[in-house]
């Protein structure tokens, strides 16, 4: 039980913090902190997603950064085409990830284990080379958002704070999504299934179809952290999609605690919070962070939070 | 005659160039206990494979209740009544006794295309889990991780699971193994009161349980089913005798 209770009080501080950091920054006179946590917030959102169907639903997904791109595109082609409105924008972004997520989805779980890691990551790189081919946005460079997502005065996304606070919104939004979907009777099969599929089948389960539509449920939750990460950076290219963005939300997802409900965050946190430190020592960080990972994913299993249970028992 | 609860004719199922199942028929009627022995790799697994939908025959066909269930998926079969044990238990480890039962009553109580109630606090489904546990002596392991259970009680929990999704016809797949002395007393104990509401076909290694239990017999020796009948008709048939010897020695000295 104590176990449980360091975990809590660290998590409960981490949000308290991401939720005051805004004043923070206002007092300090340091903005770049807000820049660098809303870029953190934001693939925070992103990592919880992955977290649904790799934690939850043992669905090892390698190809979660085709949708930040998909959404991110979205946002930054109607805006480019005239359409600035974020009503617009954003609904188009959750489904356009929703349907490819469907397509792939469909597709991808005909396989199994390795094969299916190999099959997310084949369509992601997909999606990567024909975001490069699209010369009218950009190709190879890139699309240049000149104006953030109009959402008709009711929240500005120009203005820092507010963004940051939408960003942190939609993040807790999104996690209490999953909270009910985790303990609902869909989350409780989704979760079977990881555990033993076959068991499932024999009482009654249809399992793809219960794990495609966790998938797509997963896909949208991204394709929201894509639209948002494009009025971020105010600029959307094909990077974003490429398979290492794929593996740092891996990454995040394993740090913070596989199956946890925050420890998606957690590990996004202390992931770019590390990238930003190191990264301003040393030219070679990858040097340092590499090993600090390992260490982390051997010696903490459960990643952060599993660690702090144990902590917490002594 | 009414028509069986389950009928099987003429199934053939082949790995390679060995025969598994060779023309199996068999009738199982409604409130039937029906044995099926046979030596190791007789093919028993793989015909209850077959019955359960997770493994497709080259011919001959499958029928529950009149309806043709040969090519039907395994979870289609489920819902029409049709559960089953597995050899080598098949249980979620990382979910508690009374989730998983909870999980086989949820399969057939309506859609499972929820997304936000709290599904543990579903009175009906967890007191079907209660009943279902209950049923086979576990009620008071319900909240324990099935992964800290011994190996007996996860052959109970096994059915359990079978129970709770309220069939027709429970197909056990040596539901004995590695079970210790009490733990089989125990087993055939409870299977003594299950037959009493629910068809069972039952495949085990263990003859005394076998014949303490059966209503009928089929003996499977290499993918066919050499005899059929009643444990006395079974005990006096010469063709028994002579494929089961080593066995049938262990049924007069513990029998």
């Amino acid at each position: 039980m104590k176990g449980l209770s360091v975990s809590k009080a660290v998590t409960a501080l981490m949000l308290a913090g991401l939720v005051l950091l805004p004043l923070y920054s206002y007092l300090s006179g340091n903005i770049f902190i807000l820049t660098l946590f809303t870029r953190i917030v934001i693939l925070a959102l992103a990592a919880a997603s992955l977290n649904l169907i790799m934690g939850f639903g043992g669905m090892m997904s390698f190809g979660h950064a085709a949708y930040l791109g998909i959404g991110g595109y979205a946002v930054g082609m109607l805006a480019q085409e005239g359409v600035g409105s974020g009503f617009i924008q954003f609904p188009v972004a959750l489904a356009a990830s929703a349907i490819y997520a469907l397509v792939i989805g469909a597709l991808s779980l005909r396989t199994r284990g390795v094969y299916f890691i190999m099959i997310t990551l084949a369509f992601a790189q997909m999606a990567y080379y024909v975001a490069s081919g699209l010369a009218r946005y950009g190709g190879d460079d890139g699309l240049t958002v000149y104006k953030r997502s109009d959402f008709s005065g009711l929240i500005n996304l120009s203005n820092r704070t507010q963004f940051y606070y939408l960003c942190l919104a939609c993040l807790f939004g999104v996690i209490f999504l999953i909270w009910r979907i985790v303990n609902s009777r869909f989350g409780l099969v989704v979760q079977g299934l990881r555990s033993n599929e076959q068991r499932m089948q024999a009482i009654g389960f249809p399992a793809k179809r219960y794990q495609l539509v966790c998938f797509v449920i997963s896909g949208t939750m991204c394709g929201l952290a894509g639209a948002l990460l494009a009025n971020n950076t105010d600029f959307v290219s094909p990077a974003v999609m490429y398979w290492t963005r794929s593996g740092d939300l891996m990454v995040m997802v394993i740090l913070g605690g596989m199956g946890t409900l925050f420890g998606p965050v957690m590990g996004a946190v202390v992931y770019l919070l590390l990238e930003e430190f190191l990264s301003q020592i040393t030219e070679y960080w990858a040097l340092i962070m590499g090993p600090l990972l390992l260490l982390i994913v051997l010696f903490g299993r459960g990643g952060i939070m599993g660690l702090l249970g144990r902590i917490g028992r002594g | 005659m009414a028509e069986p609860l389950l009928r099987v004719e003429k199934l053939v199922r082949r790995f390679g160039g060995i025969v598994a199942t060779d023309h199996v028929s068999l009738d199982v009627a409604a409130g039937e206990l029906h044995a099926i022995i046979g030596p190791n790799g007789a093919g028993k697994t793989t015909l209850i494979s077959q019955l359960t939908g997770h493994l497709a025959p080259h011919a001959g066909s499958v029928s529950l209740a009149g309806r043709d269930i040969t090519y039907l998926p395994a979870y289609r079969r489920c819902a029409l009544g049709l559960a089953r044990s597995f050899q080598i238990t098949s249980l979620l480890l990382d979910f508690t006794a009374a989730d998983n039962v909870a999980l086989a009553a949820q399969a057939h109580a309506g859609t499972s295309f929820r997304f936000f109630a709290n599904a543990r606090k579903e009175k009906a489904l967890r007191d079907a889990a209660h009943a279902a546990l209950d049923r086979v002596g576990l009620a008071h392991r319900a909240d324990v991780l099935v992964s800290k259970l011994s190996h007996g009680e996860r052959r109970q929990i096994e059915l359990a699971v079978a129970l709770a999704s309220k069939p027709k016809l429970l197909l056990l797949d040596e539901p004995m193994a590695g079970l210790g002395v009490t733990e089989s007393q125990g087993m055939v104990r409870l299977l003594q009161e299950l037959r009493k509401e629910v068809s069972i076909v039952l495949v085990e290694h263990d003859m005394p349980a076998v014949f303490a239990l059966a209503d009928r017999i089929s003996v499977l020796v290499y993918g066919r089913v050499i005899a059929s009948g009643d444990p006395d008709a079974i005990r006096a048939n010469e063709d028994v005798k002579r494929a089961y010897l080593g066995e049938a020695h262990v049924v007069t000295r513990h029998g």
